[in-house]
């Protein structure tokens, strides 16, 4: 591998893990302070990534949809709080892992039938669809380098969010002991449901970014799902910076294992999580 | 419902089960045949989720891996022998997992539901992406396996009515099975792990020990499921080791109620017709289903085995919570 691909594989591993960044840092804030495992998060990605598709080819403009889209996840996330998932934060992990696998079955059903099942491309904004030339023949796309941009601006506004804001104080303190917020006089009913929207509106974010590269297909939510289920097990639950280096781990071992051993690309990530398990039960960053 | 009652229920059951080939149409012959062999499937999970107290959202994986040792294991192009590939597709389930439990009983709680999918996930790609199954395709089970001893032939598996029957006495046999280790010390054990985990370890009992043996335990028999889903069907896909299918055979133990295998046999015939009406009325049959099972969470915790006491609950005015 020559310096050039080196360069190139890094930066795709870098925006790769960036985007799955957004996805583990929602299920990790919602694992670690509602204590729910959900596996519809991956649909938060799929949908993110359809309405990038609807609403581009009503408006015309990737920048437009992902304006209009962000707020409509907000309310969704919001909503979904208030209809379903306030009501399983006292219930046992196994009835949340059921509730939400139908809601999966629901959310692919409704995708399928208002969208249909065809692969879909997103055009990419005019003014980031060009490529920097790297070598005579190798050549890196902007837009690839914008998403990484704005991961990481992302991933600033959030560590300011959770360190420096009263928002972020209240995060923190229930993620360590929720009664003890509750009886500050703290409305943490109203903490969670900001916490979910935000989740589900990031989720739906990385989906409307990946669009223009990944395209759009059915069952791109459960692929992201189980990679996020990976990092936030490596991470540790609830560590939204273990989040962050575990999925910059998998983003590197997934792009370099598709690079250097192409057969069994599918595994890597896994051996990688494995690994962890044996090293640090509890992940990298334990929380508390 | 006093075990008498119960006794003579399972044994109506049973009767009805068995009468099934009578009816003579393959279709039925072939779907009873398929929901015995989840029901099998879903018991072995009950063992861990019900008994044990181990969420596991990857038993798939197991089952999978015997469907493909049948397959791999028979020879092209002639009938490999039962008493050969039966074994030898149970042991390499069992033996798998062995080896995922020695890392996934590290874990607990959320980490051992995610950790469990994740290697379940791996399990799948291996099949998906190697060539060891015949890749996303998966691959064929041209011969089905003989029962032939030193020329003998107790039964033919190529027949319906024999493979029909041979699933349903596999399935008693596992039931009783089961039925046995839960009144075992073994089993009580897990019940007591489920229960409360410290105060084993603190009565002396190396819990580890006890979970990773049903762990390898539920995946052997997972793997007779398997077995007998790669025989009936004759191919396997990677999409039996899927986490859809995970997710499918959990839901069985929900809707059975977890810890009770007559229950569970129940939620997999439950879970099975409501897909076939389901698919047969509508072609929107996810919504319906994915509605359907948020319903049963939000409303009818328990599951079906549950239905019961609410029912004697509400009719002696008593409190229904």
């Amino acid at each position: 591998m020559d310096f050039a691909s080196f360069l190139i594989q890094t930066l795709n591993s870098l925006q790769y893990g960036l985007l799955l960044f957004l996805v583990a840092s929602g299920l990790t804030l919602v694992f670690g302070i509602m204590g729910i495992i959900n596996l519809a998060h991956g649909s938060f990605y799929m949908i993110g990534a359809y309405l990038a598709f609807v609403l581009t080819s009503a408006t015309g403009s990737l920048m437009l949809a992902i304006a209009l889209g962000i707020p409509l996840a907000l309310v969704f996330g919001a909503f979904l709080e208030w209809a379903l998932f306030a009501h399983l934060y006292k219930r046992d992990h196994l009835e949340q892992v059921l509730l939400t696998y139908g809601l999966i079955l629901i959310f692919e059903q409704l995708r399928s039938l208002l969208v249909g099942d065809d692969v879909h491309g997103v055009a990419i904004p005019a003014f980031l669809d060009a490529s920097i030339q790297l070598t005579e023949v190798m050549s890196y796309p902007v837009y690839r380098l914008a998403i990484s941009v704005v991961c990481i601006v992302l991933a600033v506004a959030l560590y300011f969010v959770i360190q420096r804001t009263r928002l972020g104080m209240m995060i923190r303190a229930g993620n360590d002991d929720r009664s003890m917020v509750e009886s500050l006089g703290i409305n943490i009913n109203m903490v969670y449901r900001i916490v979910f929207a935000l989740g589900v509106a990031m989720a739906a974010l990385a989906g409307m970014l990946a669009s223009p590269i990944s395209s759009v297909f059915p069952n791109m939510g459960s692929q992201v799902l189980i990679i996020s289920f990976v990092i936030v097990v490596i991470g540790g639950i609830g560590s939204v910076w273990g989040a962050l280096v575990a999925a910059l781990i998998v983003g590197f071992a997934d792009t370099f294992g598709k690079v250097l051993v192409p057969e069994l690309s599918g595994i890597v990530v896994y051996v990688v999580m494995a690994v962890v398990l044996l090293w640090r039960p509890e992940g990298i960053l334990k929380k508390g | 419902m006093n075990a008498q009652t119960s006794f003579i229920l399972k044994l109506v059951a049973l009767a009805v089960i068995a009468c099934v080939p009578l009816s003579g149409e393959s279709f039925y012959i072939e779907l009873v045949g398929k929901v015995l062999v989840m029901a099998i499937f879903a018991m072995s999970l009950d063992l861990l989720v019900g008994f044990t107290g181990l969420v596991s959202f990857g038993h798939a994986a197991y089952f999978g891996i015997a469907a493909y040792a049948v397959a791999i294991l028979s020879p092209q192009y002639e009938a490999a022998s039962l008493w050969y590939v039966l074994p030898a597709s149970i042991g390499l389930a069992a033996l798998a997992a062995f080896v995922i439990g020695l890392f996934v009983l590290r874990t607990k709680g959320i980490y051992f539901i995610m950790v469990t999918l994740a290697f379940a996930q791996m399990a799948y790609f291996i099949f998906h992406d190697t060539p060891l199954g015949g890749g996303s395709d998966g691959t064929y089970l041209n011969n089905k396996p003989s029962s032939a001893i030193f020329g003998w032939e107790p039964f033919d598996l190529n027949n319906e009515i024999h493979m029909f029957y041979f699933i349903l006495v596999t399935l008693i046999v596992v039931y009783l099975f089961l039925a046995r280790v839960l009144q075992s010390p073994f089993g009580r054990v897990l019940v007591g792990i489920k229960s409360n985990e410290h105060r084993m370890q603190s009565l002396g009992y190396f819990t580890f020990r006890y979970k990773l043996g049903a762990f390898t335990l539920a995946g052997g028999l997972g793997g007779l499921a398997g077995f007998l889903y790669a025989t009936l069907f004759g191919f396997v896909t990677p999409e039996l080791l899927s986490w859809h299918e995970s997710g499918n055979v959990l839901l069985m133990v929900i809707l059975g109620g977890m810890g009770n295998l007559a229950g569970v046999i129940a939620g997999a015939f439950a879970f099975e017709l409501m897909r076939e009406v389901f698919a047969d009325i509508t072609k929107y049959w996810q919504l319906l289903m994915g509605g359907v099972i948020v319903a049963v969470v939000l409303f009818l915790p328990g599951g079906l085995a549950g239905i019961p006491g609410r029912i004697k609950r509400a009719m002696h005015g008593g409190e229904s919570k």
